[in-house]
């Protein structure tokens, strides 16, 4: 046995990680539903989830144990092989896409071994291009599903996604070369390295200033390629009942919802590591005091929940509350105590803390924006996007050759 | 069996296990997902051959984009199971003659070569992104850029037989 670990030792490692990210991804996934439901509520002037569990935060149980639970009909006459397919098509693809993100820069190192954040290896070649190959596959899960359901809502479904995924696929891909030609690689880790040449600038050496046109348009396409308002259409309640997946009940539905929110987590972190520096932080090197701030926000948000705790209504947040609170301060506190593992939590910190960020925008713009019309949808992809996107590659181009040129030497 | 080569044998026998269902099988759908298969089994062998930034493409572009496109058309025409033709006996003959030509051909090629059949990885020019750029924007930039030429001519071909009937 000791010699399978010590020669699988690297195979051993990767098993461990895809179970840990798959539970903790599964688990963020479950609290997004909360989240978004919280937060539009209180957009919409509602309280939202508020029954089960203190604050509603049993609501993601409840709704997973009624996914297993409930009755799961197969309609007549659907294609069985496609309409079996296509929910696991999506999930998967949606979970290989995560794999593919590193989430901090520096290894655990634990008996001799160098463990990266991340599934993949850090020095994957192609990092970018493999996860625009997983989202150009991705749509086949949609367009499947409403394909093989034998009926008509799902059909129209089906066909706006995969128009809105050729549309917007293009945009998608050229927005991000400028971003390519300043890192000069594919590689995600090389990518944000390249955005810490001025360590004293911060924030301001992000990409997203020089590139804040193909920021732009990198967002616009890629919340078209999740499929999220406004750009819903292949769901459309309004219209087509619920769009691809009106045929699917119980798990195989939330086969698709899981593949949604992780397919919103994984642009989330794109969007960060791409144009907002991934793991660097927004404040320059020197300021080291910085380096308290994950524990700060820890120890204040424990004790908020500890104050708020004791003065819930049911008994059962006053008991469960004030104890989560002061999980949180400890583990803010620990924080302070341990500076080794502080510097080490810098990093993830960040990139967490940008993400989060991008996932209440996504939330916002449901709370927010109306849905797109069809052909409005049609000319904002390929009339707008698109040559804003080239637009950016061109000038990006010019100006690194200019730097190149007559720049210092 | 070293694992490239067990990968190897995996993913070229799904290539061809996805070629022949193209053609048995009945629905359109069908077929199209076959080919996916070809499509992506193909581009894990580029990747076991070192080159990296190919695969990604293949899948991307032939994987992602055309095969969506070929989805989309035979869902816009809502195609249904393909009605059977009796086969023609002129292009049976000339047919089977193409099949044993073609067998006997690859055959004659694989033994002739000398080594035993594996995977060797590139790792040199052709490999890296930075290779593929130098050959297609130094070494072959006008046969590149003609065929770019063309392709346009061909979208443009394609948008003025799409307006005609307007106007």
């Amino acid at each position: 046995m000791n010699s399978f670990l010590a020669t699988n030792a690297e195979l051993v490692i990767t098993v461990v990680k895809i179970g840990l990210l798959l539970f903790i991804v599964l688990t963020v996934n479950a609290y997004l539903t909360w989240f978004e439901r919280k937060v539009v509520a209180h957009m919409q002037s509602r309280w939202g989830p508020h029954r089960t569990g203190p604050h509603g935060l049993l609501q993601p149980l409840a709704d997973g144990l009624k996914f297993f639970f409930k009755e799961d009909p197969t309609p007549a006459g659907v294609d069985k092989f496609v309409y079996y397919l296509a929910p696991l098509l999506a999930l998967a693809l949606a979970l290989t896409g995560i794999a593919l993100i590193p989430f901090g820069p520096d290894p655990i190192r634990l008996l001799g071994h160098e463990i990266y954040l991340g599934i993949a290896p850090p020095d994957v070649n192609i990092g970018i291009l493999a996860l625009f190959a997983i989202t150009a596959m991705g749509v086949y899960g949609v367009a499947l599903a409403g394909w093989s359901s034998n009926s008509k809502y799902p059909l129209l479904g089906g066909l706006r996604s995969s128009a809105q995924m050729i549309s917007y696929e293009l945009a998608l891909t050229m927005s991000v070369v400028g971003v390519l030609l300043m890192a000069g690689s594919f590689n995600l880790k090389k990518i944000i390295e390249a955005q810490a040449h001025h360590p004293e600038w911060g924030l301001l050496g992000w990409n997203v200033w020089p590139q804040i046109l193909g920021f732009f348009c990198f967002f616009v396409a890629a919340v078209a390629e999740t499929n999220r308002v406004p750009f819903d259409l292949p769901e459309a309640e309004s219209e087509l009942v619920a769009g691809f997946h009106t045929e699917y009940a119980s798990f195989k539905f939330a086969m698709f919802f899981i593949a949604e929110y992780t397919s919103m987590i994984t642009v989330s972190c794109l969007c960060s590591i791409m144009f907002f520096g991934g793991w660097l932080s927004p404040f320059p090197a020197s300021w080291t005091l910085t380096h308290y701030l994950p524990s700060t926000i820890l120890i204040l948000f424990g004790l908020w929940v500890i104050w708020d705790g004791i003065r819930y209504e049911t008994v059962f947040g006053r008991m469960v509350l004030p104890v989560l609170g002061t999980a949180i301060t400890a583990a803010g506190a620990a924080l302070i105590l341990l500076p080794g593992v502080n510097t080490f939590i810098q990093g993830p910190f960040w990139l967490l803390s940008k993400i989060l960020v991008f996932l209440f925008v996504y939330v916002w713009m449901r709370g927010t924006l109306p849905r797109f019309r069809y052909d409005q949808l049609m000319a904002f992809g390929w009339k707008l996007l698109l040559p804003l996107s080239i637009v950016n590659v061109i000038v990006t181009s010019f100006v690194i050759l200019a730097k190149m040129t007559w720049g210092a030497k | 069996m070293t694992a490239p080569l067990v990968v190897f044998f995996v993913l070229a026998g799904l290539a061809v296990i996805g070629a022949v269902s193209l053609i048995l099988q009945k629905h359109p759908i069908h077929s199209a997902l076959s080919l996916i298969v070809v499509m992506v089994a193909l581009a894990g062998l580029y990747l076991l051959l070192g080159a990296e930034f190919v695969a990604a493409v293949q899948i991307i572009v032939y994987g992602g984009a055309i095969m969506v496109l070929f989805v989309f058309v035979i869902m816009l025409l809502n195609a249904g199971i393909e009605e059977h033709t009796s086969i023609s006996k002129m292009a049976a003959a000339p047919g089977l003659l193409l099949v044993v030509a073609l067998a006997g051909f690859v055959a004659a090629t694989i033994a002739r070569s000398s080594d035993s059949i594996q995977a060797t990885s590139q790792t040199g020019e052709m490999s890296s992104t930075l290779g593929i750029s130098n050959m297609i924007f130094k070494e072959f930039v006008y046969p590149f850029e003609l065929t770019s030429f063309l392709i346009l001519v061909a979208v443009l071909g394609a948008t003025v037989l799409a307006q005609r009937e307007k106007s």
